[in-house]
């Protein structure tokens, strides 16, 4: 007797849809503080090293993502076509257009290490550094490609699972929503960690309440269209809401995840309490969690009457 | 243009299995993988109850989300029948085909790349049927194009009740069973 119901992605894609949303979440956030001129204002703005900081991120979950292909030394063959009804196709482009957008956001504030180095290659990146700080206006459009750019990646990992209408708990129109939110979310957490400015660990903690307060919203918006969509998206939305994915859904992605961070850092932004590593650590937990579950069970979601509702399938 | 089709009388099929042991044989299906199976589906209450049994296999469907999601083109739909096909060199094993089935029809094969039924279009093309509608000992498959009115599929689906797997996701699929 086999199963023909796959086990399709292991940790591989749910960690590099995770880093991809982080990654965009970063370059929104950086772009944001470029785009409105915050950066001139601060010598430490998360902005200068946030770039950085994607950069390896994003590497990282392209790592990810390279572990989990099955014939990797075909890896280069996502490059040699574009195909226009593909989110992976589309995913692996955008990707190439990530890396030259972080790197012109590195260059506006080289760190100071690389400054004083000996070179050709590290002279010319200084000058061209120079002459962008020179130019406010080529600065501002860096911000604005830096939110385009992680908008749209941030966007394709939510768009990369509901493509694929076979499992209904990813056959969702907002999951895209999700995802970008659940990014930012991330992301403001992250880099409210590592900022070095303590206005802007604050103003960032209060926008993390602003994602995390959207993101519950627009999950119970994700919950409520399953339910009511087919027999089939509802019996995938019970794999969450009481099924076997339920208490890692609840406790960790709903609990640990939004709700427990949002009222540390609200009582924080209040000033009942003080800002510590707590909340952010919870919410890249979460975030992290979000992708596992939904990956996870998406995969076990299936249509009813399928092989494998009633049926006994056999070798 | 062609649109190659399968016929499966499910009243006549036993669930023998000749078709998945001809398919692995035809094919070289490595141990543990196979391109078809035999589902046996109970419908009803006690004591009224019915059994259909399918041979099932790739749907070749008319909308194949397979091809769509494929990012490298290694997934496509052939010229001829509209057959849907996997080039193994094109393939890196991303695994999104195997995500957008409805019907798990693909798997992974042992040397990395995506794999399913092909109609055993190379025997088509020689103007041979599938290997598992030649050795079907009850006669219950039918291949043939949907294209040509005159074709045995096209007389059968005309004159018999008939359902497909899974209409509901869209796919269009191009395997029939037919029910009293």
């Amino acid at each position: 007797m086999i199963d023909p119901s796959l086990q399709i992605w292991g940790w591989e894609i749910p960690v590099y849809l995770y880093l991809g949303g982080l990654v965009a979440g970063i370059m929104i956030i950086s772009g944001y503080f470029l785009f409105s001129g915050r950066y001139r204002d601060s010598s430490v703005c998360s902005c200068f090293i946030s770039p950085l900081l994607g950069l390896g991120l994003l590497s990282l979950g392209m790592l990810a993502l390279f572990l989990d292909l099955e014939h990797k030394l075909h890896t280069w063959r996502l490059y040699t076509t574009f195909e226009i009804a593909s989110p992976m196709s589309w995913g692996a482009w955008i990707l190439i257009l990530v890396y030259p957008v972080l790197l012109a956001s590195m260059i506006i504030r080289l760190p100071e290490s690389l400054k004083t180095r000996q070179g050709k290659i590290y002279s010319w990146l200084t000058r061209l550094s120079r002459v962008m700080n020179s130019l406010p206006m080529l600065v501002k459009n860096v911000g604005i490609l830096n939110m385009l750019v992680g908008g749209t990646l941030g966007m394709y990992t939510g768009v990369l699972l509901s493509a694929l209408g076979a499992r209904p708990l990813w056959s969702s129109s907002i999951l895209w929503l999700l995802f970008l939110v659940s990014g930012l979310s991330s992301a403001a957490a992250l880099v409210h960690m590592i900022t070095r400015d303590p206005g802007e660990r604050v103003l960032l903690a209060k926008a993390d309440n602003g994602f995390l307060t959207f993101e519950l919203f627009v999950m119970a918006i994700f919950i409520v269209s399953l339910t009511s969509t087919s027999a089939a998206h509802l019996q995938a939305a019970s794999l969450l809401l009481s099924g076997s994915y339920a208490p890692a859904f609840w406790v960790f992605v709903v609990a640990l995840g939004i709700l427990i961070p949002l009222l540390i850092q609200f009582l924080a932004v209040n000033r009942k309490i003080k800002h510590t590593s707590l909340a952010p650590i919870l919410v890249l937990f979460g975030g992290l969690m979000l992708r596992l579950v939904i990956v996870y069970a998406g995969q076990y979601s299936h249509w009813l009457g399928s092989p494998h509702g009633n049926s006994i399938s056999l070798f | 243009m062609a649109r190659y089709a399968m016929v499966i009388d499910t009243g006549k099929c036993v669930g023998c299995m000749d078709c998945v042991v001809a398919c692995k044989t035809e094919n070289n299906i490595p141990d543990g993988f196979s391109r078809d199976w035999i589902v046996e589906q109970v419908k009803g209450k006690f004591p009224n109850l019915h059994m259909e049994i399918r041979s099932e296999r790739c749907n070749h469907c008319d909308n194949p989300p397979c091809v769509y999601c494929c990012p490298t083109g290694a997934s496509h739909i052939h010229d001829k029948g509209g057959v849907v096909l996997i080039t193994a060199g094109k393939c890196i094993g991303c695994k999104a085909c195997l995500a957008a089935c409805p019907y798990d029809a693909r798997f992974i094969h042992p040397d990395g790349y995506a794999d399913k039924c092909t109609f055993c279009i190379h025997r088509v093309e020689q103007g041979l049927d599938p290997a598992c509608v030649a050795v079907c000992p009850t006669h219950c498959m039918t291949f043939g194009d949907l294209e040509d009115p005159q074709s045995e599929v096209s007389k059968l689906l005309a004159s018999r009740n008939h359902h497909t797997i899974l209409p509901e996701t869209g796919t269009r699929p191009q395997i029939y069973y037919m029910v009293k």
